[in-house]
């Protein structure tokens, strides 16, 4: 609804777009930055929005991946699962979920430096939103990394002796590894972009409240609402950029160098 | 790596015999497998595997090699029947534990392609509870074991040829030193020059450990090769014949072994006799090096063999090239036509060299190259001769 009554209004600013170089003289502007509604306090609520959900997300999707994908049962319908969810609109889905949870939550208080105050009651739909879009990606791939080990390989594991649950830990998990990451990765990413809706709630803010409940009713004014909307849409860009690289750099640490690249120059143990 | 201090390394040896040690004889009693889809796969089998000893399961595809021997380490549990470890029914043995105590080998290696070739080999002994330290020091000891240098222990399994998976499967499944070896086609995913030497340096292995091995394979001539005792199965998993390799090929017991070992299963029954019981003829000889002019002189029948400063042989020069020139015998001029076989080889080797060798006579060396004397092609014929009427062909 507001999303929908922003597009107008930034269609009915008429003669030509705002001028782009007032962005980063806006996004160069301490006071921007610091203070109670600033562009780091949203960046702080931001990141731990994504990382929750994303967290929530691997603590379920995981583990099923690799069951599924160890024992066969249940490959359907992760599958359907999966594709049933890629439909889902998430700003109707959070709505729904305010709408029908929230009020059942009767915690007010604040979580450390968390959850401030009162904010609880909007935070879980907007963590189960998030989860829900993160969920898909982490379980197919997961569930693919451990279904596409060589046969042959977890045969050798089982007959050497291994137990079921090691065959998983031990030879079927890092080798999925690099898909599963893949699928994190992608997870991360659609996270960071969907928080931005995370404002519209009471109590919250994210990197999405300078956009649209900062940005957007100013709209009019050429030096707040439109350079306050695009800078903090790049900052979200920015932060999804950064986070992909954090995840390459934790898969090049994690990955076995075996996998994936025959090429890869010998690496020496360390003794 | 080298350089690990000795810590636990007596801690693997005590937990590898998780299989109590005694005779390791695996019998199969009127083994039946059949799949649930109504595949039988193996039917009423019963067979002996002896301690220390190879016995090789083959036969044409499907005939069910794969699952008995899977059945041994119960990958896969028969629908009747039952198989003795010894005296214990491994049906009430834990499947894990069986397992640790019994190598297995795969056609594909398996290797864990995340894993360095040293910590691949160190699989076991991890698992039965080795540290990481002395697990890798096993598995230096084990590298060397089986062929393959030191510098490789750091690589990962796809930083390898194939033959060399292959030797790290080996070593592997060798790392708990366990009593028996399970082998499925081991050695069929490598060209046949590599599949040679895995064979031969297999045996030196054995001859060092002593395992109860049991080897599937589909290569009549790698049973031979390899068994001690070689069961014959036919499709729908049927015992054939269980018997010697010499015996298999001397008294199919019917017309598919016969047809299953072969058209020239009396050729290749020649391989059971050395080579060095053959009466020898002295050759005069040449060396590198030598006048010309004295070749004529010393070449019989047209030909005179040539030997290094070593006594080892390098090749034939005909008397009729030779004669009429002066200067030295060197290495071009040497017919090289002519394979050499071993004092240890067999009549198979001694005959094929008389018959590629461009004098007729086949040249015999000792194990470390130098010339013992050459045998003709009829002299190895006259020796076998003698064998068929030496070893009476009825049982
Ligand atoms: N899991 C299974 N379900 C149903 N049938 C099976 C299964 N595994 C094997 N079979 C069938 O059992 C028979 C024996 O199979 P097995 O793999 O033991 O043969 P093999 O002698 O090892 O053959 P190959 O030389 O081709 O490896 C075959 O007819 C095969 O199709
Ligand atoms: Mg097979």
């Amino acid at each position: 609804m507001a999303a929908g009554g922003g597009a107008l209004i930034i269609a009915s600013a008429g003669s030509g777009l705002p001028s782009v170089g007032l962005v980063p003289r806006w996004l160069t502007t301490a006071s921007h930055w610091t203070g109670r509604h600033g562009l780091l306090v949203s960046l702080r609520e931001h990141v731990i929005y994504t990382v929750v959900a994303v967290l929530i997300a691997m603590i379920i999707a995981i583990p099923i991946g690799l069951v599924v994908g160890h024992t066969g049962k249940g490959s359907f319908a992760v599958a359907g699962f999966a594709n049933a969810i890629r439909a889902v609109p998430a700003f109707g889905l959070m709505i729904l979920l305010y709408v029908l949870v929230s009020p059942k939550i009767h915690f007010h208080g604040s979580i450390g430096w968390l959850v401030p105050r009162g904010a609880f009651a909007s935070l879980v739909p907007v963590e189960a939103m998030l989860v829900v879009l993160a969920v898909p990606p982490i379980l197919t791939n997961t569930y693919a990394g451990v279904r596409d080990t060589d046969p042959a390989v977890t045969d050798a594991a089982r007959g050497m002796g291994m137990r079921p649950r090691q065959v998983v830990m031990r030879v079927e998990l890092p080798i999925a590894l690099p898909l599963m990451l893949a699928g994190i990765r992608s997870a991360v990413l659609q996270v960071i972009a969907t928080a931005t809706i995370a404002g519209f709630l009471p109590f919250l803010g994210g990197l999405g409240y300078q956009i649209f409940i900062n940005g957007l009713p100013q709209i009019n004014d050429p030096n707040v609402g439109y350079p306050a909307m695009l800078g903090a849409a790049l900052v979200v860009a920015a932060l999804a950029g950064v986070a992909d690289l954090v995840l390459l750099g934790v898969e090049r640490l994690i990955v076995s160098p075996g996998l994936a690249r025959p090429t890869a120059r010998t690496r020496l143990l360390r003794p | 790596m080298d350089h690990i201090p000795g810590t636990a390394s007596r801690r693997i040896r005590a937990n590898a015999v998780v299989v109590r040690r005694s005779d390791f004889v695996i019998r199969f009693d009127s083994v039946t497998k059949q799949y649930p889809d109504g595949t039988v796969a193996v039917d009423g089998l019963t067979l002996e595997a002896d301690t220390g000893k190879i016995t090789v399961l083959v036969g044409p595809s499907g005939c069910g090699k794969t699952t008995s021997l899977r059945m041994i380490n119960r990958m896969i549990d028969p629908t009747k029947g039952r198989i003795w470890l010894d005296d214990r029914d491994i049906a009430t043995m834990r499947p894990d534990q069986l397992r640790r105590g019994m190598g297995y080998v795969i056609q594909q290696a398996g290797l864990f392609p995340h894993r360095t070739v040293i910590d691949n080999i160190g699989t076991v002994p991890v698992l039965l509870g080795a540290t990481r330290r002395a697990a890798r020091r096993r598995a230096l000891k084990l590298l060397d074991q089986v062929g393959l240098p030191a510098n490789l222990a750091g690589r990962y399994p796809a930083q390898l040829s194939g033959g060399q998976q292959q030797r790290v499967g080996v070593a592997r499944a060798l790392a708990a030193n366990p009593p028996v070896m399970l082998m499925d086609e081991p050695f069929s995913a490598v060209d046949p020059v590599v599949r040679v030497q895995l064979q031969d340096e297999f045996l030196r292995l054995q001859g060092e450990l002593g395992k109860t091995i049991v080897f599937v394979t589909h290569d009549i001539d790698e049973a031979v090769k390899l068994g001690d005792q070689v069961a014959v199965l036919r499709v729908g998993g049927r015992l054939a014949q269980l018997a010697t390799p010499r015996e298999l090929l001397a008294h199919p017991s019917d017309s598919f072994v016969a047809g299953f070992v072969g058209r020239d299963r009396g050729y290749r029954a020649l391989g059971f006799t050395p080579a060095g019981e053959l009466p020898l003829r002295g050759e005069t000889v040449v060396r590198l090096g030598d006048r010309l002019d004295s070749v004529a002189a010393r070449a019989t029948e047209g030909w005179v063999l040539v030997l290094d400063e070593h006594d080892q042989p390098q090749g034939w020069l005909a008397a009729s090239a030779a004669s009429d020139q002066g200067g030295a015998v060197t290495p071009e001029m040497l017919n090289l036509g002519g394979t050499l076989a071993m004092e240890s080889s067999s009549l198979r080797e001694a005959l094929d060299a008389a018959l590629s060798s461009p004098s007729g006579r086949g040249v015999i060396v000792r194990d470390d190259g130098r010339l013992i004397g050459t045998v003709t092609a009829s002299q190895v014929l006259t020796r076998i001769e003698q064998e068929r009427s030496a070893v009476p062909l009825a049982r």
